[in-house]
């Protein structure tokens, strides 16, 4: 029998502001993080959460997972003694791009300064894996740890990862999320050449209107445990992990396949590896990036997945409110999700007004919607989060 | 820029300036004090390297680095240079 992985520590830093529960807060009240086109952390200072030296030794991503982490972990009782040792903790976390502003910058110094000005802090600041080796270094986790690359996707892997090592026995606890601040001059051009930005700089997912995402920036992190024996411990159980698909389109490098085949595969894959049936989702987090492409074809993929029910469950894009945080995303979502379970709320997507021709979903618009607790079984939802490369990873989630 | 013109102090505060930028605690720089002391490890040595060679046309590399365990031997290695 698979130990079953409990939530006990939740993190964020989000355009909604540093902490999860003010990102939830914010979602349900219907705030948005976005500022002139873009989802930037505006309220988080690095100076607050890091010390000097590892202020000068992370890119920006690194330092919001580094925030986030240490939210999540104090949350889960994992500062001071920890409950769990470090050498059965793993650290998973994900990232789209890594650390391209120090990329940028060090370019510049380069072209401009020359190659011995170039700093020695360069590559362990840009290497993709920074965050999840600068946070297990910070907590003394000392079990596997690595970054998962796999674009939109990431996050969602890495949390995934995580609740396999435990299901399998090979660690017990598992810090994983997801962190990404690209909000930088090359890749603000690149994703705007690609036509993938919102060229009116709005984030409205679903809506007959959507013209692109919008960018934003943050981290999420999930500390995750064995359940028995995080309630052995007094822990309190933020949700429960149960379950996680995840495939591949194989189809185009960054266009979804149109009618959502692979992402339906990873939501059947998430259902049945939760033993859970499709009649028994309550919430659905989507994706929902808000480009023509992404919300059209998961609409058909949740259409083909939850089949009758289809279009009584509510379904809302936490992009709507803080943008797309590329890497990050699915972590921040998964946290959203896993606080919005708590609550008993599906949060709204903002600014859906407009039906699109076969996207028949419940958006869920403009204001949150009361989740009825169903006879015999605590609430459940989806999370959904894909990349470009075709990458697709779904999280079954539960209320504790 | 002329060596006559920077006096040893200039070069003390510049590398103590760059070590508290590096992190250490501004209290325990001192002449006496060893790097490895004060938290400062081979990749922020490249760095002062770098500064030096930016600010004093100095070369140092992370072997003349290893030679100099203590803040004043890296300061007396940079005045050497410019005399």
């Amino acid at each position: 029998v698979r130990r079953r992985v409990a939530i006990t520590g939740v993190g964020a830093v989000s355009p909604l502001g540093v902490g999860a529960g003010t990102l939830i807060r914010s979602w349900l009240e219907g705030r948005s993080g976005i500022r002139d086109g873009a989802g930037r952390c505006a309220d988080f200072d690095p100076a607050d959460h890091l010390t000097r030296k590892e202020l000068r030794r992370a890119d920006r991503f690194t330092q919001m997972a580094l925030a986030a982490a240490g939210e999540a972990l104090e949350a889960a009782g994992f500062d001071g003694d920890p409950p769990v040792p470090g050498d059965r903790t793993a650290c998973v976390i994900g990232t789209g791009i890594g650390g391209i502003k120090t990329i940028e910058d060090q370019h510049l110094v380069l072209e401009h300064r020359g190659a011995a000005q170039v700093s020695p802090l360069a590559i362990p600041l840009l290497m993709a894996n920074a965050a999840s080796g600068s946070v297990s270094m910070r907590h003394g986790l000392r079990g596997q740890c690595y970054g998962t690359v796999s674009a939109c996707a990431a996050g969602a892997n890495a949390i995934g990862a995580g609740v396999r090592m435990i299901q399998y026995g090979d660690a017990d606890a598992c810090v994983a999320g997801g962190a990404e601040a690209a909000i930088t001059p090359l890749a603000t051009a690149a994703f705007s050449s690609m036509a993938a930005i919102s060229p009116t700089g709005v984030s409205r997912p679903f809506d007959a209107r959507r013209d692109g995402f919008v960018i934003g920036e943050g981290a999420g992190v999930l500390v995750l445990e064995a359940e028995d024996a995080a309630r052995a411990r007094g822990a309190e159980v933020l949700g429960v992990v149960t379950g996680y698909g995840a495939t591949a389109d194989a189809h185009h490098l960054t266009a979804p396949e149109p009618h959502g085949e692979g992402a339906t595969r990873a939501l059947e894959a998430a259902l049945a590896d939760a033993g859970a049936d499709a009649s028994e989702v309550d919430y659905v987090n989507a994706h929902g990036t808000s480009t023509p492409l992404n919300d059209r074809a998961e609409s058909e993929a949740l259409e083909a997945t939850l089949g009758a029910r289809a279009r009584e469950v509510p379904v809302s894009s936490l992009k709507s409110a803080i943008g797309h945080l590329l890497g990050a995303a699915g972590a921040v979502e998964a946290v959203a999700t896993t606080l919005a379970l708590r609550r008993g709320q599906a949060p709204p997507t903002l600014g859906w007004e407009e039906r699109d021709e076969g996207l028949d979903l419940d958006y869920v618009p403009g204001v949150p919607r009361p989740l009825e607790v169903p006879e015999g079984r605590p609430l459940r939802a989806l999370s959904n989060s894909f990349g470009f490369g075709g990458h697709n990873a779904v999280l079954c989630l539960e209320a504790a | 820029m002329s060596s006559t013109t920077i006096s040893r102090d200039q070069i003390e505060t510049r590398v103590a300036d760059a070590l508290v930028e590096f992190g250490a605690d501004r209290d325990q720089v001192a002449p006496d004090a060893r790097f490895e002391d004060l938290d400062v490890d081979s990749l922020d040595l490249v760095e002062l390297a770098q500064i030096v060679e930016e600010d004093y046309g100095v070369q140092i590399t992370g072997e003349d680095m290893k030679t100099l365990p203590t803040v004043g031997d890296a300061v007396d290695f940079v005045e050497a240079r410019l005399s």
